[in-house]
């Protein structure tokens, strides 16, 4: 395998970064790097940590790398997963405030430990780490329940002061959503799988709307309206699909679809193949949209989605 | 009635779904078996995920139907919380 990291890899942009990536020979991987300047979504450093974990003992290469901007993967830890000695040398900062860097995620004790120890040393307010933690956990837990990964979930995330916003990138390297939706639909495409996970109500433990005891169907479906919500990216790629949740121009309103196909967005079923599930998402923390509120939205349409079969009369949970 | 405090199962940010069915199977399905009311007390949790509520409640619905929700009150939720429980109780009755 091959693959660059350029001098720019964010959601906007992603597509390219995708597209050079060469999966031949899979025990082996080959690094290359931009020579000058290194800017890259926490999806790309998940991606190439994921990759290098997938190879044989020594198997990854990395070219000496040049770029200024390689203290940065240094710090986020690639080097340490992709087990590369470099000469690198940085000043070990307390990371509290800018980034999470690259953690592996086995099982729900340790995601449990990771929401609870690590996301609160980004030292967000409350309601802005209400989503990052909402995301980070459902993502993770898709990974254990669905993806069969050997090598669990790879985690990282970034805090970006200029735009208050954090992004994150959570990727496994198991059997890809197309295999998982497959056990209770018929799919032919990555993409048409892609499409129906994030359909509200759909998952690929069974064919019944609603789910079973354990899933609903409606992890992705809320990841994505929070990005949405929040005007941000939103990107899922699997197999040989990549689906992107395009950003809501500001003074545009909001909709929520429960067909992502009616969301404005790009990819498509022509990139380089995947095995496994990388996501990628954006949250802006100036949002000023209550969780609450967002919440309410994603009711909405949820049931809206769903509820040809609606019972007319039902009951309300009850507070006191 | 009965009483379960969330808080001790799942802490404040209620996310782990093998704690919400242990809390179901364990200690809500026994008491609403009795015939009994619980008390689902959300205090100190500060946020759910959409999981969480699901693997908390969704086969009691399904099992008892939807009038178990007459047996089950849910205590000091927030707007959050709050939410995440009524999206989870109005799609299993969709």
């Amino acid at each position: 395998m091959k693959i660059h990291i350029p001098n720019s890899a964010w959601l906007g942009n992603i597509d390219q970064f995708l597209r050079s990536f060469e999966t031949s020979n899979p025990q082996r991987l080959e690094i290359t790097t931009h020579k000058e300047w290194i800017s890259v979504h926490p999806l790309v450093l998940s991606m190439v940590a994921a990759l290098g974990m997938t190879c044989e003992k020594s198997g990854v290469t990395s070219e000496q790398m040049e770029a200024k901007s390689k203290h940065y993967l240094k710090r986020m830890g690639l080097f340490d997963f992709l087990k590369i000695k470099t000469d690198i040398k940085i000043e070990e900062h307390e990371s509290a405030g800018r980034f999470i860097p690259l953690t592996q995620i086995f099982n729900n004790e340790e995601l449990t430990r990771f929401i609870t120890d690590v996301i609160p040393l980004l030292h967000l307010r409350p309601e802005q780490a209400q989503p990052i933690r909402y995301v980070v956990s459902e993502l993770t837990r898709n990974v254990f329940e669905h993806s069969r990964s050997k090598i669990g979930a790879i985690v990282c995330a970034q805090y970006f002061k200029k735009t208050n916003r954090i992004s994150v990138g959570i990727v496994d390297t198991g059997v890809g959503i197309k295999k998982t939706i497959s056990e209770s639909y018929p799919v032919k495409k990555d993409s048409e799988a892609i499409r129906l996970a994030l359909t509200p109500g759909i998952t690929g433990t069974t064919r019944r709307i609603g789910g079973t005891e354990f899933n609903a169907g409606a992890g992705l479906f809320f990841i994505k309206s929070i990005a949405k919500t929040n005007r941000n990216f939103f990107v899922i790629y699997s197999g040989s699909a990549l689906y992107k949740l395009l950003k809501t121009p500001t003074g545009k309103k909001v909709h929520l679809y429960g067909d992502s196909h009616q969301d404005k967005h790009s990819g498509g079923d022509s990139f380089p193949y995947w095995q496994g599930t990388a996501v990628g998402v954006d949250i802006g923390l100036d949002a000023k949209e209550e969780f609450s509120d967002l919440l309410k939205l994603i009711n909405n349409t949820y049931s809206k989605t769903v509820k040809e079969r609606k019972k007319e009369f039902y009951k309300k949970a009850r507070f006191i | 009635m009965k009483k379960i405090k969330i808080f001790k199962f799942a802490g404040e940010f209620a996310e782990n779904k093998d704690a919400a069915r242990k809390v179901r199977i364990d200690l809500v399905t026994p008491i609403l078996k009795k015939g009994d009311e619980v008390v689902l007390d959300f205090g100190k949790v500060d946020s759910a995920t959409q999981s969480f509520i699901h693997a908390l409640l969704s086969e009691l619905i399904r099992k008892f139907g939807p009038e178990v929700l007459d047996k089950i009150v849910f205590k000091n939720c927030n707007e959050n919380v709050k939410g995440i429980i009524n999206i989870v109780v109005d799609y299993m009755q969709i």
